[in-house]
């Protein structure tokens, strides 16, 4: 007698949201993303398909960064001087979207001019992120959302020190929030809460539940996910939100990644490792319910890419 | 099946004799039920009645060992489906592949240090095409390494040269599949050894086992032959939720082969996440090993305890005895938080880390784990005074208050307090430092 296979019955969903808004939708992206919609436990197909794959977000920065591995500055040379020029690298190297982090060094009308200059090279759906300190966040981040009004853009970081001033300029410029707390599930759930009860439609909230790299803490971010994932199936409203997180950062932020001199040589290869560090990372997370990964480093696209869609198919 | 209070109490002696420590036999039952208590306090049940109650509180997946000439390695025993349910048992041993000793030895030895903790690769899984190869493979193997073997073929003469090979061990042999699993089971049955059975589908491998059973081996493992990520995550879930549903003709631990798969790493971490006990590497390769090492870890850190980094003195950027001696916890997150932004400054430092039971530093402190008393025995214990020219110690921020009572506990050191954050440490070691 064949064995019948158990199936998990589950009442609730993550929410399908789409970023980016094409010229017929009041933006001027040449196309859309659209995430989320899973009515299961990652790519588990036998029980109900996944509507929609989750898609490679590439990192660029407003201006050269002085903290990145060298690896990454030989892949991308000379483009990271210049966004507009990031920006098409990164869309040629197969992103599927752009985060555009600004930094602490931008002015209001700097960082504007950087986004805009990204939104004409790129007809990719963007993000735009502060550099993580919440004023400074406020600032740069109101301007941009009104010099791009409805755009569709993510919006970051917006967590519970600045949700307010990020989500009013979310809500009277047509675009979304990334919102993000540090590693709790009931915090997540409480942001996403507040953000709602702001009159913020739930299908512009994305979710980041922030992870750790591989070996700095990763196992919080992939428990985090996974229960947050089990919430939302669960009928949860306020966890039905796709995740966001931010690979390229935690993963090149780590030394195994970042750099290859004064380390043991039991780590092998620093080149291989390098980008093995950023899809490790980024792998154990896609398989714990990631929607939108950040990624730094063009192997790793191709590659995250690459199990993705044989994740995809069952 | 496991089974209830009441199909318990019925295969008790039910004489009330309260030797077990509790009233009545139907109270022991309920107890063994909730699997409180061990079977082996009722001095009473019969044999028959003990194989009966012992089979059915076997572990859902059973616990599956591979002796090698030194070591063992082991899976099963696992009981939920989300790491965050309860944990992961038995970290999945990670294996090389070799069709020859060359670089074996090279991989035995390899060591490499993850706070605090040395990790090394398992075993090694050996493939030959003839029963000589295989004895002559082996013989080589063993020469280069003392751990645990798997032997790869589907020929039972070839398992058999390489089980002759090495006397008194038990290596997986992987293994059986539809065509030839009544002479690879004799083997297994008479060598005692643990068998990988191969089969594409959950029926084809329950199929199997069951027919492999009934011949006498019962350490099974299972070979669901894909390495294609979408199959692979759906079959291996299906039999983990099968498993622990009790549905014994799949309760065994799984073997995974990254090694054939189009992205090794990939493969490889979804085998580690996603259930597998065993998993073949296609070859040696130290980054590859470290990325898979720490991952599993960290996947197999037991959630319900917080993770610790050995308590002791960590050099970060090759510290000189004038450099500042910073004092923190054991949490591992803590100790992430500090080494990184201090590492990432390039500035020199001694780093003592505390046992403070795992606790971050304002937890801790609020349990008393890490208190002025404990902060002086690991700077006393771990002679950092040997090692610097200036009894100066940085405290957290957040522990400003144990100052003065650490300079009664360290009346000869000089006690500083330090930010808050780890974030602003390089700056509060530029600045207040110097």
């Amino acid at each position: 007698m064949p064995i019948e296979i158990p199936k998990d019955k589950w009442t609730g969903k993550v929410r399908t949201i789409t970023l980016g808004a094409t010229a017929a939708e009041g933006g001027t992206r040449a196309r859309v993303v659209t995430v989320g919609g899973e009515a299961s436990m990652p790519y588990l197909h036998f029980e109900n398909p996944t509507p929609n794959p989750p898609v490679i977000a590439v990192e660029i920065k407003s201006r050269k960064p002085a903290d990145w591995s060298r690896l990454l500055e030989e892949t991308w040379g000379e483009a990271m001087n210049d966004p507009a020029a990031w920006a098409k690298a990164a869309e040629a190297a197969g992103a599927d979207m752009l985060v555009l982090w600004l930094t602490l060094e931008d002015s209001p009308d700097e960082a504007v001019k950087a986004v805009k200059a990204v939104l004409a090279a790129s007809g990719l759906p963007l993000a735009v992120f502060g550099p993580g300190q919440a004023e400074k966040d406020n600032e740069l981040l109101v301007a941009v959302a009104e010099a791009t009004k409805g755009e569709r853009l993510l919006l970051g970081i917006c967590e519970d020190k600045n949700y307010r001033t990020i989500v009013a300029t979310a809500l009277a410029n047509g675009h979304l929030v990334s919102a993000r707390t540090p590693m709790d599930v009931n915090l997540a759930k409480q942001l996403n809460i507040l953000i709602t009860d702001m009159g913020l439609p739930a299908d512009r909230i994305i979710m980041d539940p922030t992870t750790g790299a591989l070996g700095y803490g990763i196992e919080y971010g992939y428990s985090v996910m996974e229960r947050l994932r089990l919430a939302a199936l669960q009928g949860d409203s306020m966890t039905q939100f796709p995740m966001l997180v931010t690979v390229g950062f935690e993963a090149w932020k780590a030394k195994e990644a970042k750099v290859g001199q004064g380390v043991p040589e039991a780590w092998g290869d620093w080149q291989q490792r390098g980008i093995d560090w950023e899809i490790g990372t980024a792998m154990a997370l896609v398989e714990s319910g990631a929607d939108i990964l950040v990624l730094r480093h063009p192997q790793s696209v191709k590659r995250v890419k690459a199990a993705i869609s044989e994740l995809m198919t069952a | 099946m496991a089974l209830s209070g009441i199909q318990i109490y019925k295969l008790l002696p039910q004489t009330n004799c309260k030797e077990c420590g509790f009233p009545t036999c139907l109270a022991f039952a309920m107890k063994l039920a909730a699997k409180q208590v061990e079977l082996s306090a009722c001095p009473y049940v019969t044999e028959e009645n003990k194989a009966q109650l012992a089979e059915s509180s076997a572990p859902p997946i059973r616990l599956i060992t591979i002796k090698g000439a030194m070591g063992e390695v082991k899976a099963g025993n696992e009981v939920v489906m989300y790491r965050h349910e309860k944990t992961f048992y038995n970290k999945p041993g990670l294996f090389i592949r070799v069709k020859s000793a060359a670089g074996v030895a090279e991989a035995d030895a390899y060591k490499v240090n993850y706070v605090g903790m040395d990790f090394t690769v398992d075993g090694f899984a050996v493939e030959a095409e003839s029963p000589a190869a295989m004895t002559e493979t082996v013989k080589a193997v063993r020469a280069a390494t003392k751990r645990p073997l798997i032997l790869l073929s589907k020929n039972p003469d070839v398992l058999q040269a390489g089980l002759s090979a090495l006397p008194g061990e038990k290596p997986l042999l992987c293994g059986a599949d539809a065509s030839n699993w009544e002479k690879v089971a004799d083997l297994a049955k008479s060598a005692g050894c643990p068998l990988a059975v191969s089969a594409n589908t959950v029926d084809g491998l329950a199929d199997l086992t069951e027919k492999i059973k009934a011949k006498g081996v019962e350490d099974l493992v299972l070979d669901p032959m894909t390495t294609h990520l979408g199959k692979s995550l759906a079959i291996n879930t299906q039999l983990r939720r099968l498993a622990l549903k009790n549905t014994r003709s799949v309760g065994y631990p799984l073997i995974a082969f990254p090694c054939d798969a189009a992205d090794e790493l990939a493969a490889a971490s979804q085998a580690i996440a996603k259930y597998a006990g065993f998993v073949v590497l296609s070859e040696f390769r130290p980054e590859l090993l470290y990325a898979l090492l720490v991952l599993r870890e960290n996947i197999y850190t037991d959630p319900q305890k917080p993770i610790q980094v050995q308590p002791g003195i960590y050099e970060i950027n090759a510290p000189k005895p004038e450099s500042p001696v910073l004092v923190t916890t054991n949490f591992s997150i803590t100790y992430f938080a500090v080494a990184n932004e201090v590492e990432g400054s390039g500035l020199p430092a001694w780093l003592v880390v505390c046992d403070a039971e795992g606790m971050s530093v304002l937890t801790a402190w609020a349990a008393g784990k890490f208190d002025a008393e404990r902060i002086a025995k690991a700077i006393k214990g771990f002679n950092i005074a040997d090692k610097i020219s200036k009894k100066r110690v940085v405290l957290p921020g957040h522990v400003a208050v144990l100052s003065g009572e650490l300079e009664a506990e360290l009346p000869d050191w000089e006690i500083r307090v330090g930010p808050r954050e780890a974030v602003d440490l390089p700056a509060f070691m530029k600045q207040a430092l110097n």
